[in-house]
């Protein structure tokens, strides 16, 4: 710049802070890939700092597991070991999908702060704080399967498809958990405040985890209702997911879920992205 | 509109609004390039909505601005390069401490680890918050948020830094940090925009003033300008006998040939004044006649008073109470 602005020498101003004022090269901008890895990086530093979200989710699960275990484990399949080998995948799907409405409820929260606008207002690729976050909640998916895994385990779940059973299914679940995310991202920037991004996701998501086959097989519901369970992409995951633990590769199965998964994607990525650019 | 080198902001006939609220209602504005502009006005008055569609936030409904050469609308990958925000309310992230909020912004501004590590580090050092630079951010007083917040905005030297109200809500010691965190960009080639609501800090900080009320710039100029605009200063007077106030009021009226303003206080009068001399001819006058004084005051005109002035309602009124008397 070519003017010299009229101010007199500065006294009293800190020579420390003139230092770390003064004019310095600028970077180059970052990568798309560098600055949505960045917000990943933030995003665990939230897990790290506030790790009640974690166990806010699983909590229930959990809860769920022993009870529906101890209590009906007995009448639902014969055995409480027996039941606990079916009910541990689909809890597994349950408490995944439960976790995914966080990433809604935290790009609302974000929005409400001031923190957004910072955040638009710098030269990077627009996407990466919503790319990044998803890929922050892929970790957060991942130490809440751990956790219901470790619990299985301890309680008598073994999984005949061993190790890479367990590895197979954890990772559709991701797929699937990250595909999910996407529609919550979309509500987290419709809705006014995180509470009412709670109050949707837990509408749209009871009725999708209870309507399924995680606790029962559907075969002993009435019609109308083992129609629903049938089309609901989170039964063909929970299907998959106990097949691939019990060592069999359900193809269908999984071809479902990720034609799920790419549907899911395809109409609510570039959805969110519009509502992202354009949000006030 | 053509662009002009020399200008860190251009604006002609920038209108945005929110439904039936023209909250920007056809601005222009140029800024030149160093040195501290300030937008001064009330709350509700648009000086939020004009930053944030300046910085490339929101999008203009009307007019047109450029940002240091390029269109706010076309070009708002260009500006978002060479300005920074800091927004009105804390834009840091409450739940990471001080270091990785800063080391966060710049690895996204392009540094790699270590380099943004160590811009972190000497810019907690330079604002005074590295015993803080492990906490929680939510664990800071308010002076020490809107340090790091600054802080943030600074993480690569900005050619434009857009302030809003950077000073509310501070004590006086936190307030004159921040003074100086200004002057020290300033000093060092950056051109500050800031938003007011305190005219003495306009006085203290801006070269020039906008005046903003209502969405449009009722005034401009610096401050010593704004202030010959509207007489030198005024005088408050507080009685000793309420019941005195209209004899007061008869007297200083007609020894200073002005307009005597009733303060809400039943013993209290105050006038804005062109001429410091007859103000002791007039306070002479008053106890002639036996008018009781216990105190008097001949003050820098008030943003108050300057509104009053400009605009013929007080400072104040929001937006719903002074339709009636915007002229
Ligand atoms: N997102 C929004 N939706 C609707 N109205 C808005 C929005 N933002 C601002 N307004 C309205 O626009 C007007 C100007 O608001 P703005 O925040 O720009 O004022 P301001 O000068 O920054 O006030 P303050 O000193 O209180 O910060 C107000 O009437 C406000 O209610
Ligand atoms: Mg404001």
């Amino acid at each position: 710049m070519t003017t010299t602005p009229t101010m007199p020498p500065q006294t009293g101003v800190d020579e420390t802070l003139r230092a770390a004022l003064v004019s310095r090269t600028r970077p180059p901008r970052a990568s798309a890939l560098s600055a949505s890895l960045t917000f990943g990086w933030r995003a665990l530093l939230k897990i790290k700092h506030v790790p009640e979200q974690l166990f806010d989710v699983t909590a229930f699960p959990i809860m769920m597991t022993l009870m529906f275990t101890y209590l009906f484990g007995g009448a639902l399949a014969g055995s409480t070991g027996e039941y606990l080998q079916y009910l541990l995948p689909g809890i597994l799907v349950m408490t995944v999908a439960m976790i995914t409405m966080y990433t809604g409820f935290n790009l609302n929260t974000d929005i409400s702060k001031g923190v957004f606008d910072r955040f638009r207002s710098l030269p990077i690729w627009r996407p990466a704080a919503l790319v990044g976050a998803l890929l922050g909640d892929v970790v957060r998916y991942t130490l809440a399967s751990m956790m219901v895994i470790v619990l299985g385990v301890i309680m008598g779940f073994r999984p005949a498809g061993g190790v890479i059973g367990v590895l197979l299914s954890v990772a559709l679940l991701l797929v699937f958990a990250f595909s999910l995310a996407w529609v919550w991202a979309a509500v987290g920037l419709v809705v006014r405040t995180p509470n009412s991004v709670m109050g949707v996701s837990m509408m749209i998501l009871f009725p999708l985890t209870f309507g399924s086959n995680v606790f029962v097989d559907p075969k002993t519901m009435p019609g109308w209702l083992e129609a629903f369970v049938g089309v609901n992409p989170i039964t063909h995951l929970v299907a998959a997911v106990r097949g691939l633990m019990s060592g069999t590769v359900p193809a269908t199965r999984i071809g479902w879920v990720l034609v799920a998964c790419a549907v899911l994607v395809a109409v609510f990525a570039p959805l969110t992205m519009r509502l992202y650019r354009t949000k006030r | 509109m053509g662009s002009h080198p020399d200008l860190a902001t251009e604006a002609s006939g920038l209108v945005k609004t929110f439904g039936k609220v023209r909250a920007v209602d056809g601005i222009d504005l140029s800024v030149r390039t160093g040195g501290v502009y300030g937008f001064l006005g009330p709350n509700g008055a648009g000086k939020t909505t004009a930053i944030r569609v300046l910085a490339t936030l929101l999008p203009p409904d009307g007019g047109g601005a450029r940002v240091l050469g390029h269109d706010i609308v076309r070009e708002a990958n260009a500006v978002r390069g060479r300005v920074s925000l800091t927004g009105q309310f804390a834009s840091v992230d409450e739940d990471l401490t001080g270091m990785e909020n800063l080391v966060l912004l710049g690895r996204l501004l392009g540094y790699p680890r270590t380099q943004a590590k160590k811009r972190a580090g000497e810019l907690l050092d330079a604002f005074g918050l590295t015993d803080a630079a492990g906490r929680q951010v939510k664990t800071y007083s308010g002076g020490m948020r809107r340090r790091l917040d600054v802080a943030a905005s600074i993480v690569v030297r900005p050619d434009l830094i857009f302030l809003d109200e950077p000073t509310t809500g501070l004590d006086p010691r936190s307030r004159n940090q921040v003074w100086d965190i200004v002057r020290a960009l300033v000093s060092t080639g950056t051109t500050v925009l800031l938003t007011t609501q305190y005219l003495d800090e306009a006085d203290q900080l801006a070269d020039r003033i906008a005046v903003i009320d209502h969405g449009k710039i009722i005034a401009e100029g610096t401050s010593g300008e704004l202030k010959a605009s509207i007489g030198s200063g005024a005088l408050h007077v507080r009685l000793l006998d309420p019941g005195q106030r209209g004899d007061a009021e008869r007297l200083l009226a007609e020894t200073l040939g002005v307009a005597v303003h009733l303060d809400s206080d039943p013993a209290a009068l105050s006038a804005r004044i062109s001429d410091t001399e007859r103000v002791a001819h007039a306070l002479a006058q008053l106890s002639r006649s036996g008018v009781v004084v216990t105190h008097f005051a001949l003050g820098q005109p008030s943003l108050d008073e300057v509104f009053l002035a400009l605009t013929g309602h007080p400072a104040e009124a929001d937006d719903d109470a002074t339709e009636e008397n915007a002229a």
